[in-house]
Formats: C-alpha cells, sequence, structure tokens
C-alpha cells in the first residue's frame, strides 16, 4: 500500500509538469488554433541555459529566474520574427515551421552543449525540511513551484489589463483590433508566456530525467495527451489533464505494463481521447455555422 | 460646421472584388450621418475602410489626418470607436470586461470606472448583469453594451453599424433615442450605417445614399424624407 501511494504521489509530481507542457500548449493553441511541436525542443534549450548560467557560478534561483526571463524574451522574439511573417499563412506552414525550430533547436543544443547526459542540479536536495514519508523533497518542491506558476498566469490573465486584453484576442481578434488591441503582440506575449512556463517545467524535469538534447521527446507527448484529454481549449482543463496523466502514467508503468512500455499510455490516452471524447474532458465542442 | 470626417474617392476591395469606387462624403464636427443603402450596396465595407479593417484607396481624412495606411489599432487610438457588424461582443467575457475592454488604449483609470458607473446608469439592464457571460445577454442587451462599449473609449467619432438589425422595433426606437441624446449632451460625431431608412434618417442630419458601391443621392435627412421621388425609388417606401 505504501508504494502504491508512493507510485501516486511521484505521478502528481511529474503531473506538473505534464500540466504545464498541456498549460504552454494551451496558451499558444487558444490564440492561433496551432500546437507548438517545437513546445518541448525550446523548454530544453531554455533548461541549458540555466545549467550554463549555473556552471558559470550563478545561484540556483537567480540562474532561475533568468532563465524564466530569457525564455519570454527568446518566445516572444520567435513569433515576432519567425511566426509573424505566416499569421495568415495555412495550417500546414505553420506546422513545418514548429518542425523547423523543433530541429532546429534539437541540433543546436547538440552542438553547443554536446550530447553527453548532463545531471542536472534540483533546489530541493534530500534530506531538507520539506520532505515527507511519500513525498521526496524533490516532488513536492515540483508541486509547489507548478502551482505557483499556475497561481502567477492565473492572477496575470484574470486581474490585469493585458491578461484582459489577451484573453479578448484570443477570442475575437477582429473586435479586439476595434478596441484598438494590438492583436499579433497578444500573440507575442503568448508565445513569451509559454516559453517561460517550458522553461520552469524544463527546470523541474530535468533532476529526474537528466539533461540531454532528447530529453523532452517524450514529455511533450505527455504533455499533449494532457492537453487533450482536459480539452486542448480550455487552461484548467490542460491542468487536471496533466495531473490525471502523471499519475495514470506512473501507476500504469509500475503495475500493469512495466516502464519500458510507458510512452504508449501517452499515445493510447491521445487514441482513446481523439475517438472517443474528441473535445476533451472540459472542452467545449465547436460548433460553427456553415 | 468644421468638418471631422472627410472621404474622398474610397475605394475598397476584397481580394480581386472592388466593393466601394470612388465614394465622396463628409461628417460635420457634432453631427450625425447616415448612409443607407441595400444589402451588399457596400455600407459595411464602408466602414471597414475608414478603420482600415479592408484594402482601401483613396483619401480618408480624419480632423485633417491621413487614416489610409494606418493600422485598425493606430485608427482606433486617434479616437475612432466602433459598433461592428453583428456587434463583436466578446461572448465569453463578463459585461464588465467588455466594458474595460472598450476602455483599453486610456490609460486614466478614475475616469474609466467614472464612465462604467456612467454606462450603468444609462442602461440598469446592463447594471443587473454585469458578471455575467456577455453571450448570455439578449440581442437588445447585446447592442446596449455594443454601443456601451465603443462609448468606453470617449470616442470623437462613432462608427454605428446597423444598430437596428434584428431587434424589436421598440427595442430599436429606444436604442435611437439614446443614441440622439448622446450625440446631443457628449457632441460625439457618429457615423451610421443603416438599412432602416426611415428611422435612420430622423435621427440624423445628413444622409447618402448608397448603391452598389457608389454614392446616389446625398443631402440634408429631412429634405430627403420629404422628396418623394427618392423615397420611393432609392427606399422603397
Amino acid at each position: 500500500m505504501e508504494a502504491f501511494l508512493h507510485q501516486v504521489f511521484a505521478g502528481i509530481a511529474t503531473g506538473g509538469i505534464y500540466a504545464s507542457v498541456a498549460l504552454a500548449l494551451v496558451m499558444i493553441y487558444q490564440s492561433t488554433h496551432h500546437i507548438n511541436f517545437a513546445q518541448g525542443e525550446m523548454a530544453m534549450f531554455s533548461t541549458f541555459i540555466a545549467w550554463w548560467l549555473i556552471q558559470k557560478g550563478i545561484p540556483y534561483w537567480g540562474a532561475f529566474f533568468l532563465t524564466v526571463a530569457f525564455s519570454f524574451a527568446a518566445g516572444l522574439l520567435i513569433q515576432r520574427t519567425i511566426l509573424k511573417p505566416v499569421e495568415k499563412a495555412p495550417v500546414l506552414t505553420n506546422v513545418i515551421v514548429f518542425i523547423g525550430l523543433l530541429v532546429i533547436f534539437n541540433s543546436v543544443a547538440g552542438w553547443v552543449f554536446d550530447h553527453t547526459v548532463k545531471p542536472f542540479p534540483t533546489p530541493f536536495p534530500k534530506g531538507s525540511f520539506i520532505e515527507t514519508k511519500y513525498f521526496s523533497a524533490h516532488e513536492i518542491g515540483t508541486i509547489v513551484v507548478m502551482l505557483c506558476v499556475l497561481a502567477v498566469l492565473f492572477a496575470f490573465l484574470r486581474y490585469t489589463p493585458v491578461g484582459l486584453a489577451m484573453r479578448a484576442a484570443a477570442q475575437n481578434p477582429e473586435s479586439a483590433r476595434l478596441v484598438g488591441i494590438r492583436v499579433s503582440w497578444m500573440l507575442g506575449i503568448g508565445w513569451g508566456l509559454a516559453a517561460a512556463i517550458g522553461a520552469v517545467a524544463g527546470m523541474m524535469i530535468a533532476p529526474v530525467v537528466f539533461l540531454e538534447p532528447n530529453m523532452f521527446s517524450g514529455i511533450l507527448l505527455y504533455g499533449f495527451a494532457a492537453a487533450l484529454l482536459g480539452g486542448i481549449d480550455n487552461p484548467w482543463g490542460a491542468v487536471i489533464g496533466g495531473f490525471i496523466v502523471g499519475v495514470l502514467e506512473n501507476i500504469l508503468g509500475a503495475y500493469v505494463i512495466g516502464t519500458e512500455l510507458k510512452l504508449s499510455v501517452a499515445l493510447v490516452l491521445i487514441v482513446v481521447t481523439l475517438t472517443l471524447k474528441p473535445n476533451g474532458l472540459f472542452g467545449k465542442a465547436v460548433v460553427t455555422r456553415v | 460646421m468644421p468638418e471631422l470626417l472627410e472621404v474622398k474617392g474610397l475605394k475598397a476591395s476584397y481580394g480581386a472584388t472592388q466593393v466601394l469606387f470612388d465614394i465622396d462624403f463628409r461628417l460635420a464636427q457634432g453631427e450625425i450621418t447616415a448612409i443607407l443603402g441595400a444589402n451588399g450596396a457596400g455600407k459595411t465595407t464602408t466602414l471597414r475602410a475608414i478603420c482600415q479593417a479592408v484594402k482601401t484607396g483613396g483619401s480618408v481624412l480624419f480632423d485633417g489626418q491621413q487614416l489610409v495606411g494606418k493600422s485598425t489599432e493606430s485608427v482606433v487610438r486617434m479616437g475612432v470607436a466602433q459598433v461592428p457588424d453583428g456587434r463583436g461582443t466578446f461572448t465569453a467575457l463578463s459585461v464588465e470586461e467588455n466594458l474595460k475592454l472598450g476602455a483599453y488604449v486610456r490609460k486614466d483609470r478614475a475616469g474609466i470606472a467614472q464612465d462604467i458607473e456612467k454606462t450603468y446608469e444609462r442602461f440598469p439592464r446592463l447594471k443587473e448583469r454585469r458578471h455575467q457571460q456577455a453571450g448570455t445577454l439578449s440581442g437588445g442587451e447585446q447592442q446596449m453594451l455594443a454601443i456601451s462599449r465603443a462609448l468606453m473609449l470617449r470616442p470623437r467619432m462613432l462608427l454605428l453599424d446597423e444598430p437596428s438589425f434584428g431587434l424589436a422595433p421598440l427595442i430599436v426606437a429606444e436604442i435611437f433615442r439614446i443614441m440622439r441624446k448622446i450625440n446631443e449632451e457628449e457632441k460625439v460625431s457618429m457615423l451610421l450605417v443603416e438599412q432602416n431608412a426611415n428611422i435612420a434618417l430622423d435621427v440624423s442630419h445628413h444622409a447618402y445614399l448608397l448603391e452598389t458601391g457608389r454614392i446616389a443621392v446625398s443631402g440634408p435627412s429631412q429634405q430627403i424624407k420629404n422628396d418623394e421621388t427618392i423615397r420611393r425609388v432609392y427606399l422603397g417606401y
């Protein structure tokens, strides 16, 4: 029983990571109706930046916040320079751009930081006071950090004028322009936020899966499964989906199918969601008048 | 009266299809000008052309400044508000959030709060529903919200696209009465696009009749209303 509980709680911790990856995907999906396939590689690259800063002797939390700020700026810059020109282009064009970004980030990371697997420090080491019977210190720390990210994001979208403008632009871009909102910049900020959230997720998962250019290939799939399960247009759904996927993955991996087949849980979830409940658990059905 | 808006040789097209052909009209400071016409005459496109939401040619001078070539957002920032076709409600946001968005480009927090209160005095129905999702409002309430949202900009010019569309006659009368009052009390100049010629001629000072992308007739509204030939040929009543 104790082992089982431990699996559940470990699942909640990784679920927090999936939740934030899913949230990053939803942030961009809501306003553009595109899935950013490069989301994982962007997060991986951000994690390398954090690693590099720590190597340079910057204390962990300093490196953490510098990385978040850098990732926000980089996300914004990528949207402004690479995606703005294809804003009105067909979906397929955008998909190709995303795949291009994915390959570029992956190769550049391998080229600059090389492919050897690197350990990444955790700010919540073993034996620190937050450790409990069922949760390791890093698991608790991860959950707390992820909940903070969610709270900050929620407060930003709910209570600030820019957050309101972002929601308006995502919902009705034409009308948003007519009240003076620079819609294209709102997409840019959305990209920046998604990149920043991804960076936090990367720094939290890196101590577990270690740091290397392909570290996010599986995590992005889980994040994608979480977003779909929760409803790709619903941020809260994505978060809940993340926790569900995290726990399911851990329990099925430990007791049913073994760790080697864990990734297929994500794939099965994606297929099952898309066939049985394409709008996810909390998503809205899209009705269009034709 | 000095001109607030002076449109000369306005052309607009969607892709290869030209919709407006060299349209000229003007709006005097503090007045209401109506543009009337049937479906497909180019009324909505005229408004979209003024706020640069469609590819335009010619000249649109707003208070002496050229609008052609600017972005929609910049035109709005100069004080041009619009009640768009289909009302443009942010349906998933609350009534109050819709109003706040109307004042998005303003920075005076106190003034914004004051204007929201003023809106609630003008339309008590909106106050009752301030925390409700705007999509749950009735058609008339959404039109009131759309006008209020546009006024939150404290615009110098208000563009109205068929405010009577899809509403019961009593509500239409109510909305036009309030528009007239806003025009008189707050000196907001209005450019009104309408199919409902009767009520639009009553409320406006000047009117232009638009026929398949060209101006057919123009003049003071009362004169057009009393001219039986125009009424029969163009307005059909």
